[in-house]
């Protein structure tokens, strides 16, 4: 952190500082020079902080009256619904709080992909938000089993069941994973306990996250590397705080929405059932944030290598910043790249649509196309595009225009980003 | 970016409605004028308390609703019966309590504190005396089928003589909504089937929705309130976000960027 050289006005002040620097810190925290031109992408990753403390502090309360036994389990969910004061409102901002948080986390990640803030410095920043990422469908995904509804019974099945394609030990580690011979008693009650872990986990992971974000500082829309501070910047305290509080807060109204007007529209009806091992219900379908690797899943015929997919789908994220070879980072200078980035939205989009259709016909011919497309784009469009693409020239600072003669690229700081420059004029 | 961002709302609003009009599986749902719908929506008193009658005349001869108290007829959002007459209610049942001092079980009058009486005392029993199928519990049956509210009433309401080619087995009925059109409920209600305490005429549409309204408020019993509270969160969010919104310009117009 580069501002050491602060030290506290006060005397009580400097003597707590010197030997635990909290006020370094919160100094550091306040003074953090932010390029002055993040839009309204940029606070999607306030709001999830936002969203993360919501989850574990509506989580803690769920946790004080809800029962981990598959005998009462749905019972102690109603309770809750009933008889706990305000127990219905801790409930709807928990279940819909999830979805918000996968909104959000979604727009956080399509947002990194448009701007290129995975590439160099910033791939660790990248890759500890994919684990983040990774631990948030695990935590989601046993949360949905906590209330012992139809769809939590059988939705854990399937998942679980998932493991079985490991050949050999497949059937082994479903068995344990379990605790038993199908999910049960004590598939409950260890999900329980990892649905109330893996949270804590995931708020160490956002330490890091942003301990890692601080060294090289925020990406911006012009993706350049900027001068800090400099008048490309402006302190963390009071401009980007201000508009990410005012963000923020239309996110809320939205939030509001849903947990007040429409709590269950993005639930399942079938989780209002009590689960019942002998019933099968019509459609299994996971939660809508899952759905995109559900299409990729079940889009290959083998079941072992359809979970091999979905998970290849996640984990060849990380390897992004080194299969995106373009040295320039943000689309806007990118027409290409900008055009294949729609596509990959659309596509995952058209994923999540098949995945919550039957696996048949015309659902199942798109859902092969889509995840064939999902990877021929990281693997072949990606890699590609970085040697081929003709880039429009990229300003030297934010608060300059674009590059117009030679003469200004004398003034560029980076000598690697003029001779990008250069090459993109021709 | 502002065209990217109309392809997008396009696309998710086309994946939206699909998925609206897949959710209501070809046959249409009938439709009534809810009250309880709506930002400001709320129960019909008179139609719970109906709806109850309905239920504890009706329903309640092989569904159960588990997860209801006698008292919870008498609470604010409810059907809101006086204290007095839920507990009128609550003493015509009969409750096993014990053990007493003898160590013996013994029966008392039900008190507003105890759960709904159930028909049956347990799913075998109910599945022993409704030809193999187990009537649910209707605490939640509202939310727990898809259409909700319209989808009950449109069950109740949708009793028909099977298409020629259909033939059904003894004690299997058609009905038009039933998932897959067999059902092994009879058509529970028929006119005049209750006679209103209040007077209404008890038609069979009058009870289907009497009944669905009941149905709807014992699976959300606190609509009213989060309905309420609802809408003053979101003005009060309006609000506050003008406000932040005017600081932001006023701490912005320091730097000369656009926010």
């Amino acid at each position: 952190m580069s501002d050491s050289h602060y030290t506290p006005k006060s005397k009580v002040g400097k003597w707590f500082n010197d030997r635990l620097p909290l006020l370094t810190l919160a100094n550091h925290l306040t003074d953090y020079p932010t390029p002055k031109n993040l839009n309204y992408w940029w606070t999607f990753g306030g709001i999830l902080t936002f969203c993360l403390i919501t989850q574990i502090v509506t989580g803690l309360v769920l946790a004080m009256h809800y029962i981990a036994d598959t005998k009462l389990a749905f019972a102690s969910v109603e309770h809750i619904m009933r008889d706990v004061n305000y127990g219905w409102l801790i409930r709807y901002v928990h279940a819909n709080g999830a979805s918000m948080f996968f909104l959000a986390v979604y727009i956080h990640i399509f947002r990194s992909l448009f701007y290129g803030s995975y590439k160099s410095p910033r791939e660790i920043i990248w890759i500890l938000g994919i684990i983040i990422y990774l631990l948030m469908m695990a935590a989601a995904f046993m949360g949905y089993v906590l209330p012992w509804g139809q769809m939590s019974y059988w939705g854990a099945t399937v998942i679980t069941n998932l493991f079985s394609a490991i050949p050999l030990i497949g059937e082994g580690i479903t068995t344990w994973l379990w605790g038993g011979y199908s999910v049960d008693n004590p598939t409950l009650t260890r999900f329980y306990a990892l649905h109330y872990l893996i949270p804590f986990l995931i708020l160490g992971l956002v330490v890091l996250h942003i301990w890692a974000l601080h060294v090289p500082g925020n990406n911006n829309p012009v993706g350049i590397e900027i001068k800090k501070p400099s008048n490309d910047t402006v302190p963390f305290h009071p401009y980007i705080v201000i508009k990410d509080a005012f963000a923020l807060l239309l996110f809320l109204i939205v939030f509001a929405f849903f947990v007040f007007y429409t709590p269950n529209i993005l639930g399942h009806a079938d989780n209002y059932i009590e689960a019942n091992p002998l019933v099968t219900p019509a459609h299994i379908v996971p939660e809508w944030y899952l759905l995109p690797f559900y299409a990729i899943l079940r889009s290959v015929p083998d079941k072992l290598m359809g979970v091999i997919a979905m998970f290849s789908a996640i984990l060849i994220l990380a390897a992004l910043p080194w299969l995106d070879t373009s040295k320039i980072r943000s689309a806007v200078f990118r027409p290409l790249y900008k055009q294949f980035y729609w596509i990959l939205v659309i596509d995952v989009l058209i994923l999540g649509y098949v995945g919550a259709m039957p696996a048949e016909g015309l659902y199942l011919l798109v859902a092969r196309i889509a995840t064939a497309y999902y990877f021929a784009h990281f693997l072949i469009i990606l890699p590609v595009l970085g040697f081929t693409e003709k880039t429009n020239p990229i300003p030297l600072s934010i608060s300059e225009p674009v590059l117009a003669g030679s003469a200004m690229a004398t003034r560029a700081v980076n000598d690697d980003k003029v001779e990008i420059n250069l090459k993109s004029l021709g | 970016m502002k065209k990217s961002i109309s392809i997008l709302v396009l696309s998710l609003s086309i994946l939206f409605f699909h998925n609206h009009s897949i959710s209501a599986e070809k046959v249409d749902l009938l439709k009534t004028d809810w009250t309880f719908k709506g930002l400001f929506g709320k129960y019909d008193r008179a139609s719970l308390q109906r709806g109850y009658q309905v239920y504890t005349e009706v329903c309640a001869a092989c569904h159960s609703m588990q997860y209801l108290s006698y008292r919870n007829l008498a609470e604010p959002g409810g059907p809101e019966f006086t204290e007095e007459q839920a507990k009128a209610i609550a003493a015509s049942f009969e409750v096993l309590d014990g053990p007493n001092s003898d160590g013996e079980m013994f029966m008392r009058p039900a008190k507003l504190s105890d759960k709904f009486v159930k028909p049956y005392e347990n799913v075998e029993a109910s599945k022993a005396a409704n030809g193999g199928a187990y009537p649910p519990d209707m605490s939640v049956l509202a939310k727990a089928r898809k259409g909700g509210a319209d989808y009950i009433y449109s069950l109740l309401l949708g009793y028909e003589d099977p298409p020629a080619g259909i033939k059904l087995d003894d004690g299997v009925y058609f009905n038009k909504y039933m998932y897959g059109n067999k059902i092994k409920m009879s058509a529970p209600l028929s006119d005049g089937l209750v006679e209103y305490n209040d007077g209404t005429e008890a038609s069979e549409e009058q009870m289907a929705k009497d009944i669905t309204t009941f149905l709807m408020w014992s699976a959300e019993p606190h609509l009213e309130t989060r309905h309420k509270t609802g809408f003053r969160v979101i003005v009060y969010l309006i609000i506050l976000s003008v406000l932040v919104y005017l600081t932001m310009k006023k701490i912005w117009s320091r730097v000369e960027t656009k926010v």
